[in-house]
Formats: C-alpha cells, structure tokens, sequence
C-alpha cells in the first residue's frame, strides 16, 4: 500500500545527464529535491547504455587499430586476443564507476534518490512504482521532466530476434560476429560499426541518404569516408532495407534503390541504427496541460517551462539535439527558472562529436546550414596536412574550418575533422559562445605543437598569411 | 490531395502585405482558424489563419517577401491523408478537430480578437538555436530523413547578437533584450557596459523607443463621471496611432511659418482650370505645391532625405516622390505620387484627383502608399489659419497648406488687397537647421507667388 503522502519543491523525472544535472543544481540552490529513475543510480542512457560505454569501446578499438598501424613505423605486434568477458567487464567496471559516483554525489547533496518509475496524478502529484511493487505519491511544486530517448525502429519493418541488435544490445558485446549489417549511416551506426569491424565483423552500412552523417557538411565527411572504405566490407548509399527474414545462419536483408551492389545480403547480426524517438509518453501527462509537438517532443518556452506552467522539460524528450551536453544545461536553465533566475536557453553554439576514427565535431554554424539559409559567410580551412604535429601523430586525414561573417569577421562556426577533434571543438564553442573575432583566435598564442594550432592557422587563412600553409594572391 | 492555401483577402481592399512572420513549419498539423502567419499591411499587423485541417508539406512564402493576396502561401496534406500519417505516430493528433474538407475562404478575424500565438511554442516545435542542431537533427531522426533532408528542421535558427554568454545573462537580468544592445566591440561585440549602458538610456527615456506601440498609461475610471462607450480602434486608426508616437518621440521637429501671395497663382488658376478638367483633374493649390515642392526638393535635397541613426549616416533619395495627405471616412491615409518633379502640373493634378479617388472608395494598394520622400498635406478646404504638421518619418519634412484669405498687404507705399496662403513646414531639426527650413519655405513661396520661377530654376 502506499505511504504517507509527501511533498517536495522539486521531482525531477529521469536519472539521465538532463536530471541530475538539474537535481543536483536544484539542490545547490537550496531547494528540496526528490530525484526519480528506475535504476540503482542516477546516470540514464548516457552513462548505462550509450555516450559512455561507446566512448570505452571505441577507445579499444583506437588502441587495436593504432597496434596494426605500428607496422607502418616498424614496430610490430602479434594479432591481438581479445577475451570479451574481461572486455565487457572492464566496459562495466567505467559504468558502474561513474554510476555509484552519482549516487554518492546525491547523497553527498541530500538529494533524495527515489527508484521507480513515476507517472503523474495530475500537475501536482505524481505517483511512483518502487521496484518491489510498492507505490508512493510524491506532491510537487514543479517538476523536471528528462525521460529522455529510446532507439527508434525502422518503419514498417519489425523483426524480434537476437540477431536484431539496437545500440543497447549491440553495446553489450554478446559475441563478435562475422558479419553484420548497420542500418543508418549516422553516428551511433558508424560508431558502433567501427567498435565491431575493429573487432574483426565485416561490417556492411546500409543509408537511404547520398552520403554518411547527412546534414554533416560534406567536406567534414570525406576524410572519414575514405577510411571507413578500409574499415568497412561496404557502404551502401542511396539504399533502403526493404525487407528482412530470419534463416538458420542469420538475417537475409533485401535492399532498395537504385544501384544496387547487391540486391541482397545474409548478416549474422543487425544492428537498427536509425535514430531515437523522445520518451514523452509518460504514463498520466495527459491528466497534465502538457503538449506534444508533432514530432513527439514535449513543447517547452526558453526556460523550459512546458504548457502546463508546474511541468518542466529538458533533454531528448524536450527536442533536438538529442545530446547529454545540452540536455546538462537544459536542465541547470531549468533550475534557476524554477529558483526564480531570469535565465533562457539560448546558445549560440551546441556542440556535437561524432567518436569515430577519425573523429568529427563541429559547433555553431555549419557551412550547410549557411548555405540553406543564403547567409553570406566566409569559410577557411586549414588542412592537417600542413600541421606537424598531425604529422607525428601519422594521421594528416583531418581539417579544420571556421565558418566566419564576412562583415563581423566574427566567428560563427567552427568545424574539425581528424583525430582528436571531440576535444579540439571546445575552443570552437568559446570563440562561438563569446563572439571571437577570426583576428582574436589568430592572436591568440596556441602551444606548438599541438592540433590546436590548426584552429590558430585556420583563422590566419582568412587572413591569407597563415604560417605553414602558402596560398598564392589572386 | 494536397490542398492549397493562397492568402485571401484581407479585407479594406489590402492587397499585399510584408511577411513578418511565418508561425508554423513543415511538418506541422494545422488547424482551421490557427494563425499561420503573421503580415504586415500598410495600415496593421495581421494574423492570417489557417482555413483548413493537415499537416503542412511546402511552405512557399519567406519572411521578409512580399506577400500579395491569392499568393500560393502553403501546401496541406489535408483530410484523411494527413490525419492518418498524424494518428500513426503522435497521440496528440486524434485530440485535434476533424478536417475541413478543403480550402474555403475565412473572414479575417480582427487582430484583436485572433488567438494570441503560445509563446511556449515556438522553441520544443521549431529546433533550438545555434548552430548544430539543425544538421544533429538529421543524424538522429531517420523518419524526417526518410521525408527530406532537412525538412523538419528547416526553420532558421534564431540569430544572436554577438555577446558573450555572461553578457546576454547580465541582459536577461536587467530585462533588456540584448539584440537591440548596439555593440561597441570589434565587429560590434556587446560588452557588459554596452548593456548596462543601453538599460540605462531605456530608463531614463522609457517612451523613445523606435517602432513602439502606443505607450500604454494607467486611465482613470471615467464611469465615474458619467457614460462612456468603448470602442476597438480600427486598423487605421491603430496605424496611425503607432505611427505618429513614433514620429513624434523619435524627430526632434520645429516648425516654420510663411505665407505666400497667390493672388496671381489665383487667377492663372481660374485661366487654365478648364484644361486639368478636361485631363480629368482639378488644378487645385495643393497639385501646384507638389510640381513647386518637387522642384525645391532638387534645389534642398537635405529635405528628401533620412537619417540612418544606427550608421550616423544621411541617405539622400534621388527620386521625388511625394505624398499627399487624404482624409478618408476610414481616417487618414496618404497617397504617394511618383516622380512628381518629371510630370507638369495638369499630369499631376489628375494624378492627385485619381489617388485621392482611389484612397477614398479603398482602392488604395500598398504600394501606392509608399516610397515617398516628403509629405504635403492641405487643410485648406476646411478652414483654419496655421497648423503645425507631424514629420511624416523616416521622411524628415512636411508641408502644411491653411486656406488662403484676402489680407491687406502693403506694397509701395500702399495697402492692397492680396490672397495670402499660410504654409506650415515641419521639419527634423537632427538634419534641417532653421535657417534651412526658412530658406526653403520661402523658395517654396516665392514659386507660389511668382510661377515664372518654376521653369526658370526649378
């Protein structure tokens, strides 16, 4: 039965970087907080079953693939065995880690922890199923909402089976096997297709779109796209899946399209990798002033504040970008709405990071975008050809560019392939964020030699007189 | 089927109006009388409502264009079609109405009484801004990608002013919108003292803010004194309003006073009257002040100007196209005539009787009513001895016309009984310097009094 029924100024909804996050900020702020997920600890898809124990794979395949390289530098290894137990292990070790790490900042910030999963009585109550089947309502002054996002499926093809894999289950690493099949040449297919063909799969990636990562801008692309030609057994552009069955050895996928390599194939294993679909339907929203947008994301205003003025919502489930990152600080503009801050969600720049190898990030504008909008900007770009320290690394496959107003000088995007960029983009972020000038990067001084400085030099190529690229004067 | 949706009529024969804003995007569903745009037409902001049920495929208009009416604004997957492809993925379609089952023409709502847009709607619906999440949005969502690249997220971020984000919080907290802050940074970066520079001339000058609408102060309870009727201010009315706040809190003006002797400009009035009206128009005073001013203009070109407060730049037009203020049973409204300096004053006077026609019966179209560099308006038909006219801005002078009346003048050495008409000229003393405006008024009367001049110099 239930327990006496409690109150609290804030329940936030969902474990994930977007909750406890705000939790954590709400509880800083002074106010009482009640935090809800159905795991042991706060973390959501992010730590469990995405951004984290992705990045602990791909870092394994870096290292398998930099060990085969060595040859090259005459350094040789014998063929690596990899024991998958210790794999996952280790892979599970990062999680819980951080997982029981969140847990022990909770309790550090008297946060209170609740496991279950909440639905709502109506815009003041919500009514919390504990995991022994035990029910508690919790009163509320406002609440968060970050449930977050679930794999989405293929339209119109569904196919329960072990060999269907999601990134949840492809990231578990059940077996290694010959073949597979990535359907969605977007970031988590050709991140997660990388980890496997790493680990010895042939890989083949299915996209309906002309190209990898569509809406990526497209010479960000083509350094990837030459190397996964090595990685990969195919790439498949253009193409649908039409149909799949299972049979005794795997999955025969029927393709669509127009030139087909093949009109078919049979894989081991599947991997769906074709987007993610907001988690907005939490069970009684609709006793709630709560609305949905046409695409399934819960409708919010700058604050984050939904159309029911107790019910807010951050993260996947409030829009796109789906990413931990500005889900974090959504929801830490949620809280200081809440606190009574005059705060709005409005960056200028969010970043995103493609991990694959090499790796590709961008902020801000994107060529593509200036294009689409006939927005007049200057776009420079400095090749890692030209930077030694790419050179040294062995990997001269990158670029960066800055996206520049042409009237401002001022910088409005950046954009980096090569390896390593996940980290570079940040500087792009502040000169974004801050409304840098190309003039103010190229002035500042950046440490020699680092891939850093290819964003120093990109901005003296708008210049026309960067140091160790020469261009000749029209 | 696809439905299309062209702009109707607006009403008060407004046949085009500049699109503010498009309030929806592709992919959105739609309701009937849920506004889908909003315009702006010369005399008022509109919302124009949607007249069918569906989910948006193709929005065909921008803002910023031009709109005319029975312009093709939207494609609608309407009906059963849209509905379906709605109910399949989102619950909160089958709570939307049933479809109209197509296109039919809805009277305009006035916009005082449309539905207010949701604030809360556009950022969750319409992506957020900055830059990645258009292209993110790709990546992630394999169904909009199925449709179009980029369709779903088609909708322009909204750009931000270039202030770091410590800078735009400190905005936020002082309540100044930062993209109104002008940045006095390199390539204009808004620093902290930019903000609390602007907040503090928001402060101390709280009603001279460009394009304002009507400040609105506390009334008192009037009932208490007796009955009153209230009444929604028509369109016209409304426009006018902002528009007179507006010029009036942001020209500093003066006005100068002079009368010219028309007595001969009287008689070669009468003389040749029969030839406008043969053309079809009346040689009235003010179709001879619009060759006159026009001439002036040329001679003055600081009086068809405009001042770029933002640039601390004067713009100079090179054309001379001039207004002319019409009462109209609806209020007033002011015809543009074009090129007013190339056209002799019978063209000008059937011109002028055709325009005010046109104002009068609602035939006026926008573009009748715009791209004028002065603005003349004559009150002289109802009465009166001076007034003092309202700078017409961004135009930076008007002229005002009194009625003309026989007065003693003393010319050698004798009193003699003249036709003296008072003229008025208002003037934005930021660009125009009194002597200027003197100098000018009196070219102007001196042409009024001397026709010969017109060829002569003009």
């Amino acid at each position: 039965m239930s327990e006496e029924p409690n109150h609290t100024q804030l329940a936030v909804i969902g474990g994930g970087p977007g909750g406890y996050a705000a939790a954590f900020l709400a509880a800083d702020l002074g106010l009482q907080v009640v935090l809800i997920d159905p795991e042991l600890n706060p973390g959501g898809v992010c730590l469990y079953r995405g951004c984290i124990p992705s990045k602990a794979l791909l870092h394994v395949a870096k290292v398998l693939t930099e060990s085969r390289e060595a040859t090259r530098w005459g350094i040789e290894f014998p063929e690596p065995k990899v024991t998958l137990e210790k794999l996952r292990a280790w892979k599970e070790g990062v999680v819980q880690r951080l997982t029981g790490g969140l847990g022990q900042l909770s309790k550090q910030r008297r946060v209170r922890y609740l496991r279950g999963e909440a639905s709502f009585v109506d815009a003041r109550n919500l009514k919390i199923k504990k995991p022994g089947g035990s029910e508690e309502q919790l009163g509320f002054h406002n609440t968060i909402v970050a449930t977050g996002s679930r794999p989405a499926a293929v339209p119109g093809i569904s196919l329960a089976s072990p060999r269907i894999l999601d990134s949840t289950t492809a990231l578990e690493i059940q077996d290694i096997p010959k073949t597979m099949l990535v359907v969605g040449g977007g970031y988590i297919g050709l991140e997660l297709g990388t980890v496997y063909a790493t680990l010895g799969t042939q890989v083949s990636v299915v996209e309906m779109m002309p190209g990898l990562l569509p809406g990526v801008d497209r010479d960000l692309v083509t350094p990837l796209a030459k190397r996964l030609e090595g990685l990969f057994r195919s790439v498949m552009l253009n193409t649908k899946v039409g149909e799949m069955q299972e049979q005794k050895d795997g999955v025969r996928v029927k393709f669509v399209g127009h030139e087909l390599a093949a009109p078919e194939g049979v894989f081991e294993k599947v991997l769906i990798a074709v987007g993610r679909k907001p988690n907005a339907q939490v069970p009684g929203l609709e006793k709630t002033k709560v609305e949905l947008d046409q695409r399934g994301f819960i409708k919010v205003d700058l604050q984050r504040r939904t159309t029911e003025p107790s019910v807010f919502a951050v993260g996947d489930v409030a829009g796109e970008p789906m990413l931990a990152h500005k889900a974090t600080h959504e929801g830490r503009v949620a809280v200081e709405a809440i606190a009574g801050h005059k705060v709005a969600f409005e960056p200028r720049a969010i970043p995103a990071v493609v991990y694959t190898d090499p790796e590709i990030a961008w902020c801000g504008l994107t060529e593509e975008q200036a294009k689409q909008e006939k927005r007049p900007v200057k776009v420079v770009r400095f090749p890692w050809a030209a930077s030694g320290r790419a050179l040294t690394l062995d990997r001269p496959d990158g670029v960066t560019k800055l996206i520049i107003d042409p009237e401002t000088e001022s910088v409005l995007g950046v954009g980096v392939t090569g390896s390593g960029a996940g980290e570079l983009i940040a500087e792009g972020v502040l000169a974004v964020e801050m409304a840098a000038s190309a003039m103010d990067i190229a002035l500042s001084i950046h440490p020699h030699p680092t891939l850093s400085e290819t964003v120093m030099e990109a901005a003296e190529v708008f210049f026309g007189n960067a140091t160790d690229l020469y261009r000749p004067k029209k | 089927m696809p439905t299309e949706f062209r702009l109707p009529e607006l009403g008060e024969n407004i046949e085009a109006g500049d699109l503010l804003k498009v309030l929806v995007s592709v992919g959105d569903i739609i309701n009937p009388d849920q506004p889908v745009l909003e315009l702006e037409t010369d005399k008022a902001t509109v919302e124009v409502p949607s007249p069918v049920y569906g989910r948006i495929r193709e929005i065909h208009v921008k803002e910023g264009e031009k709109v005319k009416v029975g312009q093709l604004i939207l494609t609608v997957e309407d009906g059963a079609q849209g509905l379906a492809v709605a109910r399949e993925e989102k619950p909160e379609a089958s709570r939307v109405a049933p479809a109209a089952p197509g296109p039919v023409l809805v009277e305009m709502p006035r916009p005082e009484v449309a539905p207010p847009v949701s604030a809360a709607t556009p950022i969750g619906a319409l992506g957020v801004p900055g830059g990645a999440p258009s292209a993110l949005g790709e990546l992630f969502d394999l169904e909009s990608a199925y449709v179009k690249p980029g369709s779903a997220q088609a909708v322009q971020p909204r750009q931000l002013a270039p202030a770091a984000p410590s800078v735009r919080r400190l905005a936020r907290e002082l309540g100044v919108d930062i993209n109104h802050v002008s940045g006095t940074g390199p390539g204009g970066r808004i620093f902290e003292a930019d903000v609390k520079a602007h907040a503090k001339s928001l402060i101390s000058q709280p009603v001279a803010r460009a394009g304002a609408a009507l400040p609105a102060a506390a009334l008192p309870d009037f009932t208490r004194w007796g009955d009153v009727e209230r009444q929604a201010m028509s369109n016209v009315r409304r426009k006018t309003a902002e528009h007179m706040s507006y010029a009036w809190s942001t020209v500093p003006q003066v006005t100068q006073y002079d009368k010219a002797d028309v007595t001969t400009l009287e008689e070669l009035r009468k003389r040749h009257g029969k030839r406008a009206e043969e053309a079809g128009g009346k040689l009235t005073v003010t179709a001879v002040a619009l060759r006159v001013v026009a001439s002036a203009l040329k001679i003055f070109p600081q009086f068809a100007a405009s001042i770029d407060a933002g640039r601390n730049e004067i713009i100079y037009k090179k054309y001379f196209h001039i207004g002319v203020a019409v009462d109209t049973d609806r209020g007033l409204l002011v015809p543009v005539i074009r090129d007013a300096d190339k056209k002799n004053i019978v063209e000008l006077s059937v011109e002028l009787a055709h325009a005010a026609e046109k104002a009068r019966n609602k035939k006026l179209a926008l573009e009748d009513m715009e791209g004028g560099v002065f603005t003349i308006t004559n009150l002289g038909g109802i009465g009166g001895t001076a007034f003092s006219p309202i700078v017409n801005a961004p135009e930076v002078a008007i002229l005002g016309i009194s009625r003309a009346s026989l007065e003693p003048v003393f010319v050698n050495g004798t009193f003699q009984s003249r036709k003296m008409l008072p003229l008025s000229l208002s003037y934005d003393h930021r660009l125009i310097d009194g002597a200027d405006a003197a100098r000018f008024l009196r070219w102007v009367a001196e042409a009024l009094e001397q026709p010969f001049l017109l060829p002569l110099v003009g």
